[in-house]
């Protein structure tokens, strides 16, 4: 099979709605989109403290998170595999390893070194005094925090769509922990590998195109949302 | 008239720097209270510790006669406000930044929008409700601030430097707001400013501060009358200065102001006296000009304000004059930095203090 047949196959079975298709596509939503919003749970009050409050090892905890964005994927899902294992992992009781969970908290670890440091430097980047002017018009230390927050949206949705981009194309984590199981684990990522190994080059390509599409679509309508709604993150007044 | 606001022997450190040294102070009811001096007497200071956004390192803050402390200082917070001298605007519409304190004081929308409709007619800002704030220009950044802070109706307002930057138009858009929440709201004020026009016009009190301390406090015709050292000593007082005045042959009354540059008043005063001559009853030429005006002195310009419509030029002839010049005449006149230049002024310009 040439490029051009695998090409034409693919667009055949994306236009004609085929069922797997679209189950794998949505799952690797769903995953990445979890596991995205998870870090942001947990990575965006850690940036806040970062950001806002003064304390001993602060640097070196920055730094830290900074070094941890180029981990390689397939060292952190590696680890996870080991700790998953359910023979002799430690957490081998829980029972996770190849399920889209595990890929969830996989990705979730692997994309909050993005979050925590982008959306650091967007609340860096908020005037101090956002904080103090809030407190003068009547709110409370949390809605001045929140008040701060708000002014960083921009910067920390980029963090967000950053972190997504890594997840949804990843595939160390997803092959070590979630493994391949058709209707279960296998994503975009994983299903172009699998589906080649199986003798499916046009699934492949058709997943290729899907993954390639949508990682485009998505930051294209975010960027056009962030321009629209006039988000400046790092513009402030002059005086 | 009761207090509304006590300071009692407050300190305000930052690591080594003693921004506030040992200040007590009563806030009457109802009043305009103007506080006078320059840049790092610890005007700032003392506005944030009233606006309980800073902590005094020593020394107590009483508010209505009960003591801040961090149990109340939520409620407390919601009885004052302060608007802070560089213009901080939220990202978003003007609506959304006047709005925001009624937001969260629980008020219902449709009372919210008639409260932003009334402060926006008060700064004369009609029809900005939907414009982005931070789009607008300088002048109309710093009414929005103003207006945010009158929708809240608090008993205490703190303003700091509320004109400091504007051109003529907008301090007087500002001032008269001021002076009317003062009247009809009965909202105590109390304001840091170094503009001497200010200070002698719109307050009730007006209290000198110098090094972190209050060192006089009184009517401004007191403190005006009184020709206090610290007023005199006010180098950063635009166009401010302290002399020695000798009458002079042809009538008309000569301060020596130092470095060589007297100027010529219609004053009668002799001795030592203080003088102030507004920024924009200077004019400012490139030649000297034959005119009827009794002083005119070579200098050169040392810095230059862009505020917008118009620019501040501040023009060393052997002591430092602060000129305003409209950006017109700035651009054609082609002036730049070290630029020499000639200021004049008459001698009935010059106001003493």
């Amino acid at each position: 099979m040439n490029l051009l047949e695998g090409l034409i196959r693919a667009f055949q079975l994306i236009f004609s709605g085929d069922p797997r298709i679209l189950e794998i596509t949505l799952r690797s939503l769903f995953v990445s989109g979890s596991a995205t919003i998870i870090a942001a749970l947990w990575g965006i009050p850690i940036a806040m403290l970062l950001a806002l409050k003064n304390f001993r090892g602060k640097f070196l905890i920055k730094t830290i998170f900074n070094s941890l964005i180029g981990i390689p994927t397939v060292a952190l899902g590696f680890l996870l595999f080991l700790l998953f294992s359910r023979e002799k992992g430690p957490l081998g009781f829980l029972g996770l390893l190849y399920t889209p969970t595990a890929i969830i908290i996989g990705e979730a670890i692997l994309v909050t070194p993005i979050i925590v440091s982008l959306a650091t430097s967007a609340i860096e980047a908020v005037d101090p005094e956002i904080m103090n002017l809030a407190k003068t018009l009547g709110a409370t230390e949390s809605q001045a925090s929140f008040a701060v927050l708000k002014e960083a949206l921009g910067g920390i949705l980029l963090a967000g769509i950053a972190s997504f981009n890594r997840a949804i194309g990843e595939l160390g984590i997803a092959q070590f922990v979630g493994g391949f199981i058709a209707g279960f684990t296998e994503l975009l990522t994983t299903g172009i590998w699998i589906e080649l190994q199986n003798g499916n080059p046009e699934t492949s390509i058709a997943l290729m195109i899907i993954l390639l599409t949508m990682v485009f679509i998505i930051n294209l309508v975010l960027n056009v949302v962030q321009r629209r709604r006039k988000w400046a993150p790092l513009q402030y007044s002059e005086t | 008239m009761g207090t509304i606001a006590v300071l009692r022997n407050v300190t305000k450190s930052f690591g080594k720097m003693t921004a506030l040294d040992d200040v007590s102070l009563e806030i009457q009811e109802g009043e305009i209270l103007a506080l006078l001096g320059p840049n790092g007497s610890g005007k700032t200071t003392l506005l944030k510790i009233l606006a309980f956004i800073q902590k005094p390192t020593q020394g107590e803050a009483y508010f209505r006669g009960e003591k801040i402390a961090d149990k109340n200082i939520d409620k407390m917070r919601m009885q004052c406000t302060m608007v802070f001298q560089k213009t901080v605007l939220f990202s978003t519409t003007v609506y959304n930044n006047i709005a925001y304190g009624l937001t969260i004081r629980k008020i219902p929308k449709k009372e919210i929008d008639v409260q932003v409709g009334k402060v926006l007619k008060l700064l004369k800002l009609e029809g900005f409700e939907k414009k982005q704030a931070k789009k607008l220009s300088g002048g109309e950044q710093q009414r929005v601030t103003l207006a945010r802070a009158l929708a809240l109706n608090t008993e205490l307002l703190l303003l700091d430097e509320p004109t400091a930057n504007l051109d003529p138009k907008n301090a007087g858009i500002i001032e008269e707001a001021i002076a009317s929440v003062n009247k009809e709201h009965k909202t105590t004020i109390v304001m840091a400013t170094h503009n001497m026009f200010q200070a002698r016009n719109l307050p009730h009190r007006i209290a000198l501060m110098n090094d972190g301390k209050i060192t006089e406090v009184g009517m401004p015709t007191e403190i005006f009358g009184r020709l206090s050292k610290t007023l005199a000593s006010f180098a950063a007082l635009e166009n401010t200065f302290a002399g020695t005045a000798t009458s002079a042959e042809n009538g008309t009354t000569s301060v020596d102001i130092g470095n060589g540059v007297q100027i010529e008043t219609t004053t009668q005063h002799i001795g030592t006296v203080s003088v102030f001559i507004n920024p924009n009853d200077i004019i400012l030429s490139t030649n000297r000009l034959a005119s009827s005006a009794r002083n005119v002195f070579k200098g050169k310009i040392v810095e230059i304000f862009d505020l917008g419509p118009v620019i501040k030029l501040k023009v060393d002839v052997g002591k430092p004059f602060v000129v305003q010049i409209t950006k017109r005449s700035f651009n054609e006149m082609e002036l730049n930095l070290n630029a020499e230049v000639f200021v004049t002024f008459k001698a009935s310009s010059v106001q003493i203090i």
